[in-house]
């Protein structure tokens, strides 16, 4: 071995860098959250099928939900929605929804269309709670703990694969089912 | 997959207004308003491909540019508003990487290659000055170039 | 048609390529002269190969074939002629086939030009860069071929990128690219004295005009590039430390470090394994800028679709033509020793701390454009890096070598006797701080704590740059050319020092409102918004704003920034106004409508900033005439009729 071996090992890492960059390319655009492991962000904000109510974000601590980031503007929530309709249907997680920079009244006739599959949504109308939760492009959907800590982020349509890889295994056993 | 998404909701949401983000804010102080575009051209914008917020057309970069405003008016520090941003964002936001354990490297490279070569410079140099005396080339020293 | 046989062309293109490369290689090492001569043929067969399928793409373009696949993607029948021919290249396709053209003539320069370099030297040298070509051809062709076609047919294309629609960007790729491809050409001599282990000077010397060649279209297309982003991107920036830029910049810093490195080693035989290493390393950066902009690993503003497996494709042939490029060089290295001495203040180390500096400041560009890729691969976590961090840190080795440059100048090779360039070097710094001083603070004030010592320094470059070629012509002494040229680039890169130091200290720029009749004053420019107007085009339409603008009192100009919708891509880009006043660029660029006739608008008063683009093109018109200096060619001459030169110091 000698100094001139020096650049080609030098190479050698850098391909093997270069190798894990291009396995690790897809998912280039998701930005690992610095929620995760922390206490969910506080909000207080007005429900969206009663403006006049204020959904405050500490009353929904003491047990598991989803927070799902939407708007009527963003094209991927509507190919979301049908997904959201079957997590709300299989009883295993409330589903709480943020309807970011949207106007009340469209997201109304959304839901009515659509279908709701949401316990409670809250209007974030000016966006400060969207950053909040370091949101920064809708969908996004939370899972968040009884302990109010944010368990696991999904950036993008939450699609089957995510709900069962993802989300069911971190959630307790169902009721009755073992 | 993903990316593609991601992309196209970029996308999506920048058609929305113009290529071009023009941002009319003006603190009435100078050196406030110094900082604020200071603090908005570090500041990486999330849906973009490479640009700051303060280059930014899409609306998340304009709620955070009023974020950065709002909190320079309310006296927060520089360091504060980037803390502030990088719990919500991630590291991800900060085109000035903060220097901890992770990022030493980085922020310590240039340094130490400039003594890494100071030092093969005087090496190098020493021993070609001893050299000197047994070296009988006549270089044209006209020659410059 | 057309797009079969252009095709088919490209088909044999990579077969010829592959004979070029086996003959060129195999032929010398066992010893067979005939198989070596057969490589001019089949470099010729696959340069008009490659000839005829970019003429069969451009024709498709032309004539708006859009059952191709990449011309319905990139072009569109409302398109000017111009933007069709230049869509040609505005895609990853079709820039892949244009770089294989541009190696293709690279290459036949090389056959013509060394004509009468030892006949296996040279088959070698055309050898590894039929070797290249064989690897792009292969790549555009497995993965990212232009003539496939589409079934059905789109009724119309889906038009070029409107950003791409300018005729900056239309030449810009291929003088970009003429500067990337042509280090191949030092990479190609490198590794051709290494197989050949012809390792003294001559290789050095042969490769020096090339090398200079190459160092000025990159030099003229990073410029154009930058040029153009500070039009028509409509930011006003001309630098953002983005991946792809700094992709062209890396290969950019380490052949200006090439280029110094050969002088040393031509001259004195010094550094000669140093020298080999440049040459490979300059080439390979070229193609990791190659990697890096295409496959997605890093962000970027302008990177072209991501794609992994065209990623994978482009590392394993970097793996192959770099790994085997530094393991040659592992080989053949040690047995390089120089017996040349010189002394602290000769030429030589000025040469080697002018090397030192750019290495660094490269490798401290390729750590910032690397460190998210790389954090990311040590599980360190997403990181961001940005002008914040590069601006300071280029600026660390930059200011040195600047410096250094002023006094290294006046050295002599072998010995330096600098103590006789005493008085020149300090009557030059003390003019250089007058004028520097006197600039920033007479005209400018105002300015960081560097401005005066960066402006400084670049007065002090350009009068260096002059003291030795005045004092020639004062003797009567001959004046030839690779000194003109050196004088030229020096002064040019003075000239750059000083405008990137007025433009980051002195630059006024405001976004402001304006209803119609308001009035703004920017930078002691006043201008007055008198209204919008519609404007069209062949393939989009928009507004136009009319602003009159005075200084003092008296008009300047009256400009008007666009902002265009194009309509098939429905896209709005914004077309900036821009007009030079004072040495200032004045730059409008359009805003949004914000409604009961208001309108935002971005005001730029840049100080002297068409001089950082003009020093970069008198920076290339040095190297391009350093590098038609008579001596190379004369050096060539009696080298061949010498026969080998084996000069073992």
């Amino acid at each position: 071995m000698n100094r001139f071996y020096l650049p080609l090992g030098i190479f050698a890492l850098l391909a093997l860098v270069l190798a894990v960059g291009i396995r690790h390319s897809p998912d280039k655009g998701i930005i690992v959250s610095p929620l995760i492991g922390k206490a969910a962000p506080r909000f207080a904000l007005p429900d969206l099928a009663d403006p006049s109510h204020v959904i405050d974000s500490t009353a929904l601590s003491g047990r598991w939900y989803l927070l799902n980031v939407w708007g009527t503007w963003c094209v991927e929530c509507r190919a979301e929605h049908e997904m959201l309709l079957k997590v709300h249907t299989s009883g295993r997680v409330p589903l709480i929804g943020l309807d970011w920079k949207d106007e009340d009244d469209r997201a109304q006739a959304w839901l009515r269309q659509l279908g709701n599959p949401y316990e409670l949504v809250a209007v974030d109308r000016g966006g400060r709670a969207a950053i909040d939760w370091g949101v920064y492009g809708a969908p996004e959907t939370f899972l968040v703990n009884p302990q109010g800590v944010v368990v696991y982020k999904h950036v993008g349509a939450l699609d089957e694969s995510t709900w069962t890889r993802e989300i069911l295994p971190r959630l307790p056993a169902a009721p009755g089912k073992g | 997959m993903r990316t593609g998404l991601f992309l196209m909701m970029a996308l999506l949401l920048a058609a929305a207004t113009s290529v071009l983000a023009l941002d009319t804010t003006q603190l009435a102080d100078p050196a406030l308003q110094g900082r604020y575009l200071a603090l908005t051209h570090e500041l990486r914008c999330m849906q973009c491909q490479n640009e700051s917020i303060a280059d930014s057309p899409v609306d998340l970069a304009a709620d955070l540019r009023n974020q950065v405003r709002d909190q320079l008016l309310a006296g927060k520090s520089d360091e504060e508003i980037r803390n502030w941003m990088a719990a919500r964002y991630g590291d991800f936001i900060l085109f000035r990487p903060r220097f901890a354990a992770r990022t030493a490297w980085l922020w310590l490279a240039p340094g130490v290659l400039l003594l890494l070569g100071a030092f093969i410079s005087w090496r190098i140099v020493r021993q070609r000055a001893q050299l000197l005396a047994s070296d009988s080339d006549s270089v044209d020293e006209d020659q410059r170039s | 048609m057309l797009p079969e046989l252009g095709h088919f062309a490209l088909i044999l293109a990579l077969l010829l390529a592959g004979l070029q490369a086996f003959f060129g290689i195999a032929g010398p090492m066992v010893g067979r002269d005939r198989w070596s001569a057969a490589v001019t043929p089949a470099l010729a067969g696959q340069a008009v190969m490659v000839a005829t399928a970019v003429a069969c793409l451009i024709a498709s373009f032309v004539g708006n074939d859009f059952s191709v696949q990449y011309v319905a993607d990139n072009s569109n029948s409302a398109l000017p002629l111009f933007y069709r021919v230049s869509a040609m290249w505005g895609a990853h396709e079709g820039s892949l086939l244009l770089w294989i053209l541009l190696l293709a003539l690279w290459s036949v320069a090389v056959a013509v030009g060394s004509a009468r370099l030892p006949p296996r030297f040279s088959a070698r040298v055309l050898g590894v860069l039929g070797l290249v070509s064989f690897g792009f051809l292969l790549f555009t062709l497995a993965t990212s071929n232009p003539f496939l076609r589409l079934d059905p047919p789109a009724p119309d294309g889906r038009d070029l990128n409107p950003i791409l629609q300018d005729p900056g960007l239309a030449i810009h790729p291929p003088i970009l690219y003429t500067g990337y491809v042509g280090f191949a050409v030092a990479f190609a001599f490198a590794c051709a004295a290494m197989l050949e282990g012809r390792l003294d000077q001559t290789w050095a010397r042969w490769t020096r005009p090339w090398t200079t060649a190459a160092w000025a279209f990159l030099t003229c297309g990073i410029a154009l590039g930058s040029f153009w982003a500070y039009y028509e991107l409509g930011w006003g920036g001309f630098w953002f430390w983005d991946p792809v830029e700094n992709a062209s910049f890396m290969p950019w810093l380490v052949g200006t470090a090439l280029v110094h490195s050969l002088a040393a080693t031509d001259k004195r035989g010094l550094f000669k394994s140093w020298t080999l290493l440049l040459a490979i390393l300059t080439f390979s950066l070229s193609m990791l800028g190659t990697f890096l902009v295409r496959s997605g690993v890093l962000v970027s503003v302008h990177s072209f679709a991501a794609d992994p497996s065209r990623g994978i494709f482009i590392l394993a042939f970097l793996i192959v033509m770099i790994g085997g490029a530094l393991s040659l060089y592992a080989w053949r290295a040690p047995l390089l020793k120089s017996t040349a001495g010189f002394e602290l203040g000769a030429r030589e180390s000025f040469l080697l701390f002018n090397n030192v500096l750019l290495v660094i400041a490269a490798t401290t560009v390729f750590a910032g454009t690397l460190a998210p890729l790389i954090s990311d691969s040590l599980g360190l976590g997403t990181v961001s890096v940005g002008p914040p961090y590069f601006n300071p840190t280029f600026m660390l080795s930059m200011l040195p070598l600047a410096a250094l440059m002023c006094v290294g100048i006046h050295a002599n090779w072998k010995r330096g006797r600098l103590s006789d360039a005493r008085r020149a070097i300090l009557l030059s710094l003390l003019a250089a701080a007058v004028l520097g001083c006197g600039i920033t603070f007479g005209i400018y004030s105002n300015g960081h704590v560097l401005t005066p010592v960066a402006m400084t320094i670049g007065i002090w470059i350009i009068i260096s740059s002059l003291i030795e070629p005045l004092y020639r012509v004062r003797r009567h002494l001959s004046l030839p050319r690779a000194l003109i040229g050196m004088t030229i680039a020096h002064m040019g890169l003075g000239t750059g020092v000083i405008a990137l130091t007025t433009v980051q200290s002195f630059t006024v720029e405001r976004d402001v409102s304006l209803s119609v009749g308001e009035s703004a004053t920017i930078g002691g420019y006043t201008l007055r918004f008198v209204g919008v107007k519609p404007v069209e085009g062949p393939n989009y339409e928009g507004v136009g704003g009319t602003f009159v603008v005075t200084r003092g009192g008296k008009p300047v100009a009256v400009m008007i920034p666009q902002k265009r919708q194009f309509w098939i891509q429905h896209q709005v880009t914004s077309e900036t106004a821009i007009r030079v006043d004072h040495g200032n660029n004045l730059l409008l660029a359009l805003g949004e409508d914000l409604g009961a006739g208001r309108w935002s608008v971005r005001v730029q008063v840049r100080p002297l900033v068409s001089l950082i683009w003009l020093a970069a093109l008198i920076m290339a018109i040095g190297a391009a005439i350093a590098a038609s200096d008579r001596r190379y060619r004369a050096a060539r001459a009696a080298e061949s009729a010498a026969g080998v030169v084996a000069e073992r110091a």
